[in-house]
């Protein structure tokens, strides 16, 4: 097929906005070699203490911390509840079926701030204290319908014959299940914890909301930004963006094979 | 994705509804009743909270249950500049986003769709963003932006800017921090819809007559709508909600406050819940009214 | 309604048509010329060529070189929708956002021609479906959408229709009655048809004329009859129906007939239906020509004669019966024996001798690839 748009206009277009979206990211890695002193503004210098030493800055390490612990507790979660839900809403038949995909589609269209005040105000009507674990809470509910969404595509792939062959081969309900429909499904599930853990690990509105006295990696940076964010806190994140991209990439590069071979064939 | 992915479809029969039907139940309740502890009474609480009066004892922070519907005036009187510039903003946002977003789900998505590890790359740029947080690169944006930083300096030395000009705090900053952390969100929905677009139905067009044009506007993008509506549905929502970008400390001023600005200033520094849950309800109000009727002017009639 | 569509086809020329793509040659210059009014069929395995071919005529791949003219015009380089060119898409490519009606009045509006909703609504008819016009096509069945596909072409009255195998997905029964029908409609419209096909029954079925395709270039064309009857390569034998094939040096050639020495046999074909008299030539007889013999029949110079072999496997088909036949030193010879009731009493591993007539042979340019010996 030829497009005259598509021949240079569109490249040229691509490659200016992929670079347009890469200039923060580059930023953020450059300042974290920065030799500063409090503010990480002007650049004064090559420096690699502030990625050898990280926790010199106590506060960003704890938030670091905190972090990690919230997107591992809200992923596990999460991910079961969402799992068996998609499971659920695929293979079965039910009543309210259309109230359950309304129930599960709203926490989706409802803007940060609203989930978190809403929630914020129920804890101070329950009279609990903030702190990591109504974060944690709080997470779980907005990672949920992510996860369901996308193991329930990955349901939706799965063959019903499969799990038809396996009873017919003399495994019971529960042998099918992890013989056969986990393995299956498992690709989905990692897809959707690896989605809920980013979510949960970048975010920041929910979390002020929810989070009394306790910082996380993000609650930090907001709070960090009114006197000038130090250049740890650029480290962190440089170190989280270069961890995930290895990640991609090898998960892309693998499918990729996977997709020319059929391809070629 | 998700609004698509949420959409109807056709159930799956199972083999033994009476047995299956319970188990479908013991599936279904953790998570329904988890999100209905944790996020629809939540929203209950928080109308609860918008009638409440401030408490008889007189302390700070303190609140009873009442009936104060004049807690909405209170806020749509105090706050109505806040809450039309959230939308004014979202929509300028999105509207930018979309036209900005589009070429580049297009590219990847029919393109580069027989170079898979091309293809995979792109993906992977689109995505990037995420893996730092939106935090750091917003405020890596009011670095750049700043007023003695080199960006405006040479932009000033070479006139284009004048010299007690900014950036930093305007409306343009705002909506272009806005445009920047919401791109991939329009990206990803619109990809997938053009990743399934059947190019022999644009041949088709070609061969009917249609130049490239109209082939285009009849059948390219019609066929992505619901990619276009899922992208704009992603970016509109959580923008309107927003008060990172429009924050003093990152890229907006006080002159730029939204509706997010102000429930987090009211719940969380000056503790007036009721007029934060009422901003909030009227929030959300406002967004199930938007969308839904967005749904189903796009869904029922066609849009060309 | 058939008024509305009486405008006549045009001649189709392609010279020299070259398409190369990325390591492979597509389409190897390709000459072709098909006369106006013409229903041409492009015959092929996949892979050929034949939907390259037809993809440069509708101008959706650019050839590497030569040209192609529709009614004398060269329209090499103009794009699709330029081009008085409508196709019936292999898997329809109707528009799923557009009713059925929406989808046929399409090329009108395009070419902003009066009365478009009127022409959809006779073209519908014609192919018999006004009443679903304000369907959606995921709405209709697989052989009411090829209809429409059709009529979505055919509304254009364009110089030339083509037709992208666009039967494949039909089932059997479907896919003879939509033979018919089509067949029907193009003596009706009169306009110049050119079928993709790998089917060679529904190629012989409709085609005026079939060209027989293989590796990028045309290998024989000609009527249906005369290229069942008289193959000139061995991949034209195979391909259209099944032959058995015999490879011998020449052992006397003159004006009327040419024989071959084939292991000690004397093998002959009419000097008109043979393609080479030197060296090794193939000599060819289609299944159903041949007979076999309890008995080694007479010597007849009209008659070749093999044997003696044995019956190694016997299939029903229904009308006709499909014997393998092993002769020692010479190999396997297939026989189809019409099922009329009355077919000889044989059974497997039975002895007998094979025979056909002289004038049934056809000899071939080329040899059979990679065999000295017999083919099925």
């Amino acid at each position: 097929m030829k497009l005259s748009l598509g021949k240079y206009l569109l490249p040229t277009y691509v490659a200016l906005t992929f670079a347009f979206l890469a200039i923060p990211i580059i930023y953020t890695f450059v300042f974290s070699f920065n030799d500063s002193i409090k503010s990480n503004i002007i650049w004064r210098g090559f420096t690699l203490d502030n990625w050898l030493d990280v926790c010199n800055q106590q506060e960003v390490c704890d938030a670091f911390g905190n972090s990690v612990i919230v997107a591992v507790s809200a992923t596990v979660v999460a991910t079961i509840l969402g799992t068996m839900i998609a499971i659920a809403l695929v293979r079965y038949r039910f009543r309210f079926r259309s109230a359950t995909n309304l129930l599960l589609f709203l926490p989706l269209a409802t803007p940060e701030v609203v989930m978190g005040a809403g929630l914020a105000a129920q804890f101070l009507d329950f009279g609990w204290q903030k702190g990591l674990p109504t974060v944690i809470i709080a997470h779980t509910m907005f990672t949920l319908s992510f996860v369901v969404v996308t193991v329930k595509a990955r349901v939706a792939t799965l063959d019903p014959a499969l799990e038809e062959a396996g009873r017919d081969l003399y495994a019971n309900a529960a042998q099918v299940f992890w013989r056969i429909t986990f393995p299956l499904l498992l690709p989905g599930i990692l897809a959707a914890a690896m989605l809920a853990f980013a979510l949960s690990f970048d975010d920041f509105i929910i979390t002020q909301f929810n989070s009394g006295a306790v910082d996380t990696f993000p609650k930090f940076v907001y709070t960090a930004a009114a006197r000038g964010i130090p250049a740890e806190a650029n480290v962190i994140g440089s170190f989280v963006f270069l961890v995930a991209i290895a990640i991609v990439l090898v998960v892309q590069i693998r499918s990729s094979r996977k997709q020319k071979k059929l391809i070629t064939k | 994705m998700a609004f698509v992915a949420l959409g109807p479809q056709a159930p799956v029969a199972s083999q033994k509804p009476t047995k299956t039907g319970r188990v479908a139940l013991y599936l279904l309740l953790p998570g329904l009743f988890y999100l209905g502890l944790f996020f629809l009474t939540p929203l209950f609480s928080l109308i609860l909270t918008s009638l409440k009066a401030p408490s008889a004892t007189g302390v700070i922070g303190r609140y009873d249950v009442a009936l104060e519907i004049g807690n909405y005036g209170y806020a749509l009187g105090q706050y109505a500049p806040q809450i039309f510039r959230s939308f004014s903003f979202a929509l300028i946002a999105t509207v930018i986003a979309l036209a900005v977003s589009y070429p580049i789900a297009y590219f990847i998505g029919v393109t580069a769709r027989n170079r898979p590890l091309l293809k995979g790359m792109l993906l992977t740029l689109v995505i990037a963003p995420f893996f730092i947080s939106m935090l750091l690169r917003t405020f890596a944006w009011k670095q750049i932006f700043s007023n003695d930083s080199w960006l405006l300096n040479t932009l000033k030395d070479v006139g284009l800017m004048g010299a007690d000009s900014y950036i930093i705090g305007t409306d343009f900053a705002v909506i272009f921090g806005l445009v920047y952390n919401f791109i991939p969100f329009m990206t990803l929905p619109i990809y997938a819809s053009l990743d399934r677009l059947d190019l022999r139905l644009v041949e088709a067009g070609q061969d009917l007559y249609a130049n490239s044009v109209t082939t285009f506007r009849k059948i390219t993008f019609p066929l992505s709508l619901p990619g276009v509506i899922s992208g704009t549905l992603l970016t509109f929502i959580p923008i309107s909600g927003d008060y990172v970008v429009a924050s003093r400390d990152f890229l907006g001023s006080t002159d730029t406050a939204m509706i997010g600005n102000v429930v987090e200033a009211n719940f969380l520094r000056i503790q007036d819940y009721p007029t934060a849950s009422a901003l909030s309800v009227l929030l959300m109000a406002a967004i199930v009214i938007l969308v839904s009727a967005y749904v189903r002017r796009s869904g029922t009639e066609d849009l060309l | 309604m058939s008024a509305d569509f009486v405008a006549g086809g045009q001649d189709l020329e392609l010279e020299s048509i070259r398409k190369e793509f990325p390591g492979f040659v597509a389409v190897d210059d390709l000459d072709l010329k098909i006369p106006a009014g013409e229903f041409f069929a492009l015959l092929g395995p996949s892979g050929c060529g034949k939907t390259t071919t037809l993809r440069m005529i509708a101008g959706l791949e650019t050839p590497s070189a030569g040209r192609i003219l529709i009614g004398g015009n060269d329209v090499t380089d103009q794009k699709p929708h330029q081009r008085p060119v409508n196709t019936v898409f292999q898997n329809y490519a109707l528009f799923p956002h557009m009713s059925v009606e929406e989808n046929v009045a399409f090329g009108l509006k395009q070419r902003k021609v009066d009365n478009p909703q009127q022409r959809a609504q006779a073209a519908l008819e014609m192919v018999e479906l006004q009443h679903l016009a304000a369907r959606r096509p995921q709405q209709l069945s697989g052989g009411q959408q090829q209809r429409v596909a059709l009529a979505r072409a055919l509304v254009n009255r364009p110089a030339l229709l083509l037709l992208d195998e666009p039967l494949g997905a039909l089932d059997l029964k479907l896919r003879r009655q939509m033979q018919i029908e089509l067949k029907a409609i193009q003596m009706e419209v009169g306009l110049t048809f050119l079928h993709v096909t790998h089917d060679q029954e529904e190629a012989m079925d409709m085609a005026d004329t079939v060209a027989v395709m293989n590796h990028g270039h045309i290998e024989q064309m000609g009527a249906p009859e005369a290229l069942y009857d008289r193959p000139k390569t061995a991949f034209v034998a195979r391909f259209l129906g099944q032959s058995n094939i015999f490879v011998g040096e020449v052992a006397e050639a003159d004006d009327a007939k040419l024989a071959i020495n084939f292991k000690g046999n004397r093998l002959a074909a009419p000097a008109a239906r043979v393609q080479k008299t030197k060296g090794k030539v193939a000599i060819g007889v289609r299944p159903e020509k041949t007979s076999f013999h309890p008995e080694k029949p007479a010597s007849d110079p009209a008659v070749n004669i093999l044997g003696r072999g044995t019956i190694t496997d016997i299939r029903f088909t229904g009308v006709s019966n499909q014997y393998q036949i092993e002769i020692p030193e010479v190999g396997e010879i297939t026989v189809f024996a019409q099922n009329v009731g009355k077919s000889p009493v044989v059974e497997l591993g039975a002895e007998v001798w094979v025979s056909w007539k002289v004038e049934h042979s056809f000899g071939l340019a080329d040899l059979p690839t990679g065999e000295e010996e017999v083919a099925e």
